[in-house]
């Protein structure tokens, strides 16, 4: 029914007046798999997400999850799917356990299984200790993870992600990375939007770029990376006059013309075979004399792809995106 | 995965589980009162701080038309208020939820959605009915000697029928101001739109126009109502609008439901939107 795929969205169309927050948005996301949704600040990341969970109605196009049709079969879709915005949607109040066994009942497990499932994953997401704790005493990482164990009581078939760790610290942002690569393990497919590039690096096996409410980009990381052209070697000299020199050494062994960076006495190029260009140019500089204060070989991050695909940089500290 | 089993959720019915999802929603305003007594200690000890201080520092200095007792005038006035004020709970409670991603969730899940705003009206409802309650025995600890019976009851449940049309105004404007801190900017609107009744004062005693307008406020027909129910009909003036208090307090609030609960409703849909 779901033929390997656990969301598919084909041709989405979202206007808010004459704003196109979705314009043919297409995505398809594999089974089992962490599949990032990266896009700077109103892309419509969050737009589709809303979509894809029910949460909005769409203007144009198609989108099943979990093999099921978003819109005549929502219904049947909230009981197949979690979803964490980019607050975190709890009850401040309760405590831990009181949220997800509230959480429970509404997703009409019963009050007895609601309280055996609150207490199983008060232990995966290592809340135990602080079940009993109101949560407006909780710290925004142990926030999130109640927020995540509460999208997974029914233990949904897909997962949906809504920038899980803006705003939390680096410590915090590890922890939610553990739980969700806990819940993939365990068969829950997930879609994670995120404005952090490392993040879509770290977890994700499938990345969708999104830019003005379309797809312009869909490969793995590394195949991402690859596109705006392989690996640089890259050389850091000492002295200034040694640039010039530098840079006739690197252009022997290049794919393309060598750029070299004045004030941090820097020169790079592209390179085709790693090995090879990094001895040849490691050698002959030591045989000319060049004392060389650093030297290597560096792959694009998905900064430089997001760079070239958007031309613009990934901005978090712009205002957020609208939650509608 | 997970050693409960997940499945099978749906195997009674419809109306079981609306009546369910409500419930779960009464039950977790509940238990907000539960763990935060102090808001409960603030919201039913503003009501008998205001039965306290309007009873006794104006009590003496106010005037009733007819020369009555203003505490009977000015009871079920007070009771009015608190239950007028009440939508500015509602609404406080309404945008802390949708701002916060709550109603988000809640429209996420397989429950009903109908349920998030019916709980939170029952839930407000059941508070109200404890606020009554308690500034009731502090009224009569005070001196003021309503009838019993019939008259009590009907009292009371027009009371709460003025709070319920009124739950729909909270949850309209808790799904309209953008944050908490707004909500409680509302105050500021609703305290002039009270003094402007026959809450305090009866509007014969004010300008001609004002007394007018004081006499069609919907809040003064339930007074006037009540005070007569109570058995203590004070300051009732003769427009035709006080003179038929007992039925506008009960078409009042049908009115204002009949235009706050669909714009509400509408609010909620256009979430989706």
């Amino acid at each position: 029914m779901t033929d390997g795929y656990a969301v598919r969205a084909e041709a989405l169309e979202k206007r808010y007046g004459e704003k196109r927050a979705l314009d043919g948005f297409d995505l398809t996301v594999r089974e089992g798999t962490v599949h990032g949704l990266l896009g700077p600040n109103g892309a419509g990341k969050t737009t589709a997400v809303r979509i894809l969970s029910t949460l909005l109605r769409l203007d144009g196009g198609h989108a099943t999850v979990a093999g099921l049709d978003v819109v005549r079969h929502s219904g049947e879709v909230r009981a197949r799917i979690g979803l964490t915005g980019q607050y975190a949607a709890v009850d401040e109040v309760l405590t831990g356990r009181q949220n997800l066994e509230m959480f429970g009942r509404l997703f009409h497990l019963g009050g007895r299984r609601a309280r055996l499932r609150a207490v199983e994953l008060l232990d995966q997401f290592d809340l135990t200790d602080a079940a009993d704790k109101g949560v407006g005493k909780y710290s925004g990482g142990m926030r999130r993870r109640l927020d995540l164990a509460a999208s997974m009581i029914l233990a949904p078939a897909v997962l949906f992600l809504d920038e899980p760790t803006t705003g939390l610290d680096p410590r915090s942002r590890g922890e939610v990375w553990e739980s969700v690569r806990a819940l993939v393990a365990g068969g829950t497919t997930v879609l994670l939007t995120t404005q952090y590039l490392e993040e879509a690096d770290k977890l994700a096996s499938h990345i969708t770029v999104i830019d003005q409410g379309r797809a312009i980009a869909d490969d793995t990381p590394d195949g991402l990376k690859n596109r705006i052209g392989g690996d640089r070697i890259e050389v850091v000299v000492a002295e200034r006059s040694d640039i010039a020199r530098v840079v006739k050494v690197v252009a022997r062994v290049s794919d393309g013309e060598p750029e070299s960076d004045e004030t941090e006495l820097r020169v790079h190029a592209p390179v085709a075979d790693r090995v090879a260009a990094l001895t040849d140019v490691a050698r002959t500089l030591q045989d000319e004399g060049v004392r060389v204060e650093d030297i290597g070989l560096r792959r694009p991050s998905l900064d430089d792809v997001f760079l070239r695909l958007t031309g613009h940089r990934t901005d978090v500290s712009e205002p957020k995106e609208a939650a509608a | 995965m997970s050693a409960v089993d997940l499945t099978g959720q749906d195997s009674r019915g419809r109306v079981y589980w609306l009546l369910a999802d409500v419930w779960n929603i009464v039950r977790r305003g509940l238990t907000h009162y539960q763990r935060q007594p102090v808001n409960i200690a603030w919201q039913l000890g503003f009501p008998i701080l205001s039965v306290l201080l309007y009873g006794y520092v104006f009590g003496s200095a106010m005037k009733v038309p007819g020369g009555g007792d203003y505490k009977d005038f000015l009871m079920p006035g007070m009771f009015v208020m608190t239950m007028a004020f009440g939508f500015i709970n509602t609404a406080t409670l309404v945008v802390y939820d949708s701002t916060k991603g709550v109603i988000d969730r809640f429209r996420s899940m397989p429950m009903a959605s109908s349920a998030v705003v019916a709980g939170r009206g029952i839930t407000d409802l059941i508070a109200a009915c404890a606020e009554l309650a308690i500034m009731m025995l502090t009224a009569v600890a005070m001196g003021w000697r309503p009838d019993g019976g019939l008259g009590f009851l009907a009292a009371f449940g027009l009371l709460l029928w003025l709070r319920f049309a009124l739950i729909w105004i909270g949850v309209w404007l808790g799904l309209m101001v953008p944050n908490p801190e707004a909500a409680g900017g509302l105050f500021a609107v609703a305290f002039p739109l009270t003094m402007i009744s026959s809450i305090f004062v009866a509007p014969q005693l004010m300008p001609d126009w004002l007394g007018t307008v004081a006499a069609w406020n919907p809040i003064s027909s339930t007074a006037a109502a009540t005070r007569e129910l109570f058995g203590t009909p004070v300051g009732g003036g003769d427009s035709w609008v006080e003179q038929h208090s007992l039925l506008m307090a009960g078409v009042w609030p049908v009115v204002l439901t009949a235009i706050f609960l669909p714009l509400a409703v509408r609010r909620f849909r256009k979430l989706s939107r």
